[in-house]
Formats: C-alpha cells, sequence, structure tokens
C-alpha cells in the first residue's frame, strides 16, 4: 500500500454524492467552473499568442490584430534556424545535455543519499540531514557568484562541466528521496534479503531501485525543468554563445533584437519552439508525477 | 516537514552509560547486521562531496571573500592586491543606496506577487476539488502549462505582450480611443512583473495544495455534511486549515523566489528604459561582479541576501509551526 495512493479520483462516494451536492449547493451553480476556466483561459493566453505571432511576418507582427495568425511560419522557422549558421539548433541541443546528463546524476545521487539517510541508523545522520534541509534554504541563485569564483579557481568556467556539476547536487531532491524511500522501501524485505546474504550494494541495485521509480521520476521531472528553466547559472559561467542553453541563448537573441526589430521574429518563433518539448515532457509525464511527495502528503 | 524528522538515535537518555549505548542499536531491532557499517557512508559520500564542493565551499568563499577588499599600493603605478578590511563592504552594501532601493522594488512586487500566487493556486486547487466544478481535468492542464515555460521565455512572451507595438491589450485599447496601457512604466511595471510570476507560479502551487487536498480522507467531508455544512463551509474551514502545511511550503518557495528575482527584470530590460541596471539586488550583485569587477563587493551582497533568504524562512516556519501547535492543542 505504500507507492500508489491519492492522486486517483476519490471512489463511488463523492460521485453518488455529487447529485446531492448540487441541489445543495445550487446557488453556486455553474460558478466554480467558470472560474477555473477563466484561470486557464489566462494561463493559455501568451503560449496561443506567441504561436500565432510566430506565424507572422515581420511585418504583420506591427500591423495586424495580434491574435490573428499570419502567413510566414515557415519563412520564421527558416531564419530561426539560419540565424547565425544554425546557432538555435546547438542552444537546444546544451540544454538537452545540461538537463538531461544532469537530473540523471542528480536522480541517482539523490536516490542514494536518500536512501541512506531513511534506513540506515548511522553516526552525523542527522547532522547531514539538517544541513542537507538547511541546502534548501539556500537560494541556488545566490550560491552562482562564489561557485564562478571558485569554478574559475579551477580553470572550468566556460565549460560544460560548469554548468553541469552544480546542478547534480539537490538539496531538496534528496530531501524527496529520503521522503519516499522511508515509505516505499520496506525494512523487513531489507532484513529479509541481508538474511539471504546479499551485500548492501546489491541490495541497492535490486530491491531499493525498483521500489523507488515513482519517486525519482519526480525528482528527475523537478531537476530537469529546473535545470531546463535555469538562468543565472549558465549565463554566469559561459561566454561562448555556442555552448548556451536556449534561454540564454534567447536572453541574448532579445538583447541584441531590441535595436533591430528584425530580430523579433526570431526570438518570438524561437520562444514558440523551445516550449514544445517542455509542454510534451510535461504533458506526458503528467501521469507519473507524484507531486504528494513535495506537499508531504505521501505518509503511507 | 517537521513531521519526516525521525528522532535521531543517539538521543538516547543522556545519563545512559556508554556500554548501554553500545547496545542501543542491537536492541532498536536488527537492524544492522555486522559488515554493512560503511554502507550508509558510501552511499551518501557522492551527495556529501558535492554538497561541500558547491554548496559549503562556494558560500564558505564567498564570505572569505567578503571581508577583503582590492587596493592599489603603491601610487599609480602599484599593483593591485587584496588585503583584510573586515565588515567594510558589508557597511558598503548596507548603506548602498542602489542596493536599498533593489529591497525596496522587490518588497512591493512581492506583496503583489506572493499573496496573488498563493491566493489564486488556493482558490483553483479547492475548485479543483469541488464536486459541482466541471471541466477539471482541462482545467489543471492548462493552468499547470505556464510552469514549462522558463522565466526567461515567460518575460519575454509576456514583455511583447506589454510592449505598445505588439501588444493585444493595447491594440484594443487603441481601438477603443483609450491609448496605449503603460505596462513597462514605473508604476505598472510592478504589476506587469508580479503578473509573470503569478502566471508562472500559480499552477505549481495549485497541483501541491491540491495533491495535499487530496489526501484528505473523505469521512471527514461525509460527516461535516451530514452536520449540514454546505460546500463552502467545508472548503473554508475543513479544507483550508488542513492544508495549511503545503501553503506555507508553497510560501516559502515564493518567497525565495521573489528574492532571487532576476531574469525577468534583465529579459524586460531591453524593451524599456524603466529598468536600470541596479532594478533588483541580484542585478546589483551582477553588476558588480562582472561589470565593475568587484567581487568582494557582490560577496557580502550575495552574503547580505542569502542570510536573508535564510532567516525570512526561519522565521516563517517558526510563526508557522507555533500557530499550527496552538490551534491543535
Amino acid at each position: 500500500m505504500t507507492a500508489a495512493v491519492s492522486t486517483r479520483p476519490r471512489p463511488a462516494s463523492a460521485r453518488t454524492d455529487r447529485a446531492r451536492q448540487r441541489s445543495r449547493d445550487g446557488g453556486w451553480g455553474l460558478l466554480p467552473t467558470i472560474v477555473l476556466v477563466l484561470g486557464a483561459i489566462y494561463c493559455l493566453i501568451p503560449v496561443v499568442w506567441v504561436y500565432l505571432a510566430a506565424s507572422k511576418t515581420r511585418g504583420e507582427l506591427f500591423t495586424t490584430f495580434t491574435f490573428a495568425p499570419g502567413t510566414g511560419l515557415f519563412e520564421n522557422l527558416g531564419s530561426l534556424f539560419a540565424y547565425q549558421g544554425g546557432q538555435y539548433l546547438m542552444w537546444c541541443v546544451n540544454s538537452l545535455i545540461y538537463s538531461g546528463v544532469g537530473s540523471l546524476l542528480s536522480v541517482f545521487v539523490s536516490a542514494m543519499a536518500g536512501y541512506a539517510l531513511a534506513k540506515y541508523e548511522f553516526r552525523g545522520r542527522s547532522f547531514l540531514f539538517l544541513s542537507i534541509l538547511a541546502g534548501v534554504l539556500i537560494p541556488g541563485i545566490v550560491l552562482a557568484v562564489p561557485q564562478y569564483l571558485l569554478l574559475s579557481e579551477f580553470n572550468l568556467v566556460g565549460t560544460h562541466w560548469s554548468v553541469l556539476l552544480p546542478s547534480i547536487i539537490s538539496p531538496f531532491g534528496i530531501y524527496l528521496s529520503r521522503v519516499y524511500a522511508m515509505s516505499a522501501v520496506p525494512q523487513e524485505t531489507l532484513e529479509a534479503a541481508r538474511i539471504d546474504g546479499a551485500g548492501e550494494w546489491r541490495i541497492f541495485q535490486q530491491i531499493v531501485l525498483p521500489l523507488m521509480v515513482p519517486g525519482m521520476v519526480t525528482v528527475f521531472l523537478l531537476q530537469f525543468i529546473g535545470t531546463w528553466n535555469n538562468f543565472l547559472l549558465p549565463y554566469i559561467m559561459l561566454s561562448d554563445q555556442d555552448m548556451y542553453p536556449l534561454t540564454v541563448g534567447l536572453f541574448t537573441l532579445l538583447a541584441k533584437g531590441s535595436g533591430t526589430p528584425a530580430l523579433y521574429s526570431v526570438a518570438i518563433t524561437g520562444a514558440a519552439v523551445s516550449i514544445i518539448p517542455l509542454l510534451a515532457l510535461v504533458l506526458f509525464l503528467q501521469r507519473y508525477w507524484r507531486l504528494d511527495l513535495v506537499s508531504g502528503g505521501i505518509k503511507g | 516537514m517537521s513531521t519526516t524528522v525521525q528522532t535521531p538515535r543517539s538521543a538516547a537518555p543522556p545519563g545512559a552509560p556508554a556500554p548501554s549505548r553500545r547496545a542501543a542499536p542491537r536492541a532498536s531491532g536488527r537492524r544492522q547486521s555486522r559488515g554493512n557499517r560503511l554502507a550508509p557512508y558510501l552511499f551518501t559520500a557522492p551527495a556529501v562531496i558535492l554538497y561541500i564542493a558547491f554548496m559549503l565551499i562556494p558560500v564558505g568563499y564567498a564570505v572569505w571573500l567578503s571581508l577583503r577588499a582590492y587596493r592599489i599600493e603603491g601610487g599609480l603605478l602599484g599593483r593591485k592586491t587584496d588585503v583584510f578590511v573586515g565588515f567594510e563592504n558589508y557597511v558598503a552594501v548596507l548603506t548602498n543606496p542602489d542596493f536599498a532601493a533593489g529591497f525596496g522594488r522587490l518588497f512591493v512586487y512581492g506583496i503583489i506577487a506572493v499573496p496573488l500566487t498563493l491566493g489564486l493556486a488556493l482558490l483553483f486547487a479547492l475548485l479543483l476539488d469541488t464536486p459541482a466544478a466541471r471541466l477539471k481535468r482541462f482545467g489543471r492542464t492548462a493552468i499547470f502549462i505556464p510552469y514549462a515555460v522558463p522565466g526567461v521565455v515567460a518575460a519575454l512572451l509576456w514583455g511583447f505582450m506589454y510592449l505598445p507595438s505588439t501588444s493585444p491589450f493595447s491594440y484594443i485599447t487603441r481601438a477603443l480611443g483609450l491609448g496605449t496601457i503603460p505596462f513597462l512604466e514605473e508604476p505598472g511595471l510592478f504589476g506587469s512583473l508580479a503578473n509573470i510570476a503569478i502566471w508562472g507560479g500559480v499552477g505549481f502551487n495549485m497541483i501541491i495544495i491540491y495533491t495535499s487536498l487530496r489526501g484528505i480522507p473523505s469521512e471527514i467531508y461525509e460527516s461535516a455534511r451530514l452536520d449540514g455544512a454546505t460546500e463552502t463551509q467545508i472548503a473554508l474551514r475543513i479544507k483550508v486549515p488542513l492544508v495549511v502545511p503545503a501553503l506555507v511550503l508553497t510560501g516559502v518557495f515564493s518567497l525565495i523566489g521573489t528574492l532571487q528575482l532576476y531574469s525577468e527584470p534583465a529579459t524586460l530590460q531591453p524593451m524599456t528604459s524603466a529598468i536600470s541596471n541596479t532594478w533588483v539586488p541580484l542585478m546589483t550583485i551582477y553588476r558588480d561582479a562582472f561589470g565593475t569587477d568587484d567581487l568582494p563587493q557582490a560577496a557580502a551582497a550575495s552574503t547580505v541576501l542569502a542570510v536573508g533568504t535564510v532567516l525570512v524562512s526561519v522565521i516563517i516556519l517558526r510563526i508557522v509551526n507555533r500557530k499550527r501547535m496552538g490551534v491543535n492543542s
């Protein structure tokens, strides 16, 4: 019973109640639905806008009504991918490397540490756990400047490592992994495996890791989106435009574009294309999220 | 959060003699068989090493650097050396009008952004949990979508929606003869920036509060309904108090996010003259570190910002925990 709980719709009772409910709450009627739909529209407007704007030619962008579709989509895509000899595509690849590799490593490190903190008793455990909790409170962005200084001592500034390495350590990921391991890994199973003579590493690999997969998917997604959306760290660390992730690339593109509105279309189209992979990821993986982890709702 | 913290094993009776402490682990349930003493250390080693390398050392380094300053010795042709100056940089930071003004702007921005983000997130979460609401799946997904949009891209999207020449809103007001809406000028700018944060933050916070709502056993509602409570009463008197922990968590995160405000104003900067190089504290830090090369000053400002963030978070957690205990007893 430890694993899947909570996000399922509430069983029949809620549904049979509904009829009774509606009569009692009749005064409210459609209001909840209307407010919800208004919220949805508010959240979708800029997304709809950017795709419409991306379909406009430069002239149309400033002259036609903003919510009218244009005729220049393919032209815009063409100039986006041709920009600076295909730099946009390199930004996409870089974002994928930083977020993909970084969060895979991060999940692995977090799962090991979280499991150890949840299931072993060792000297220094509570001290370590409290330090990690404190780490959750330290704003990552404030660390960026000293991290830059430190990495520059090791000549790592400007390399992929300078963005990748600091993204691996995630106190919040460790915290979530610990919460998850506490409820998802039964102590009895560990005992049984030990009695059977399995080594600690084998137990972790073959028993614990599979049990922790749902929690790790959540940690992975949070970390992936966090790194993908990160701006200041790569902005500080990198100077070579070819190594930029999408966020920094689009930012510099816009900064340049302020002088030349010709680049507006490129920036808009770039923004529109850049959110497609993440939209797909979030929509596709929605059902695998265990965000009850984050709210502390998973106490088993 | 506090609920998940286990009492450490070493919290045995303080006066207990040493041998009994050795016996304790065995008594507490054959947890640890022999040869695995090292295992937890090996499992946590990568995390500890990275934690030390990328969090502790940078913090320590920043603090050390913040106590020093670059001085040019020996007249015009002298060498640049760095010397210990104590709290001089901190005094400079705390008395720096740019930095103070940045915090002032952050305050105005935060007063708008944080309560609205949390309020809307709570409202939408409660609506999703209301039997009468329809289109829940659509609403939940649509409201969550902005979370997938990076802050820089969100600022870019909204920036174009604010910019007089491309704004759909100004397009409409102009057509009505009302002129352009000054989204990117000083008083309205706070609302415009807060709106970007609200837009990006509502969905994630809503999901956290909503999952927390789903965790409440439905028997509670059944009995409240039998007692004649309306859905509104159930929402306000039962659901809201029970999701306070989730609200606190999201509140602390929103607050930390507020203090870190950087990429949104920086992205909007090319579009307006109302955003200076020192508009928020992090922009001042960035300018000190990379514009004027005054690293000690930037380090001191970073430290002030970090200490401020941790203090504010801890104070909030304290106050709320005390309140909750008061409610429970």
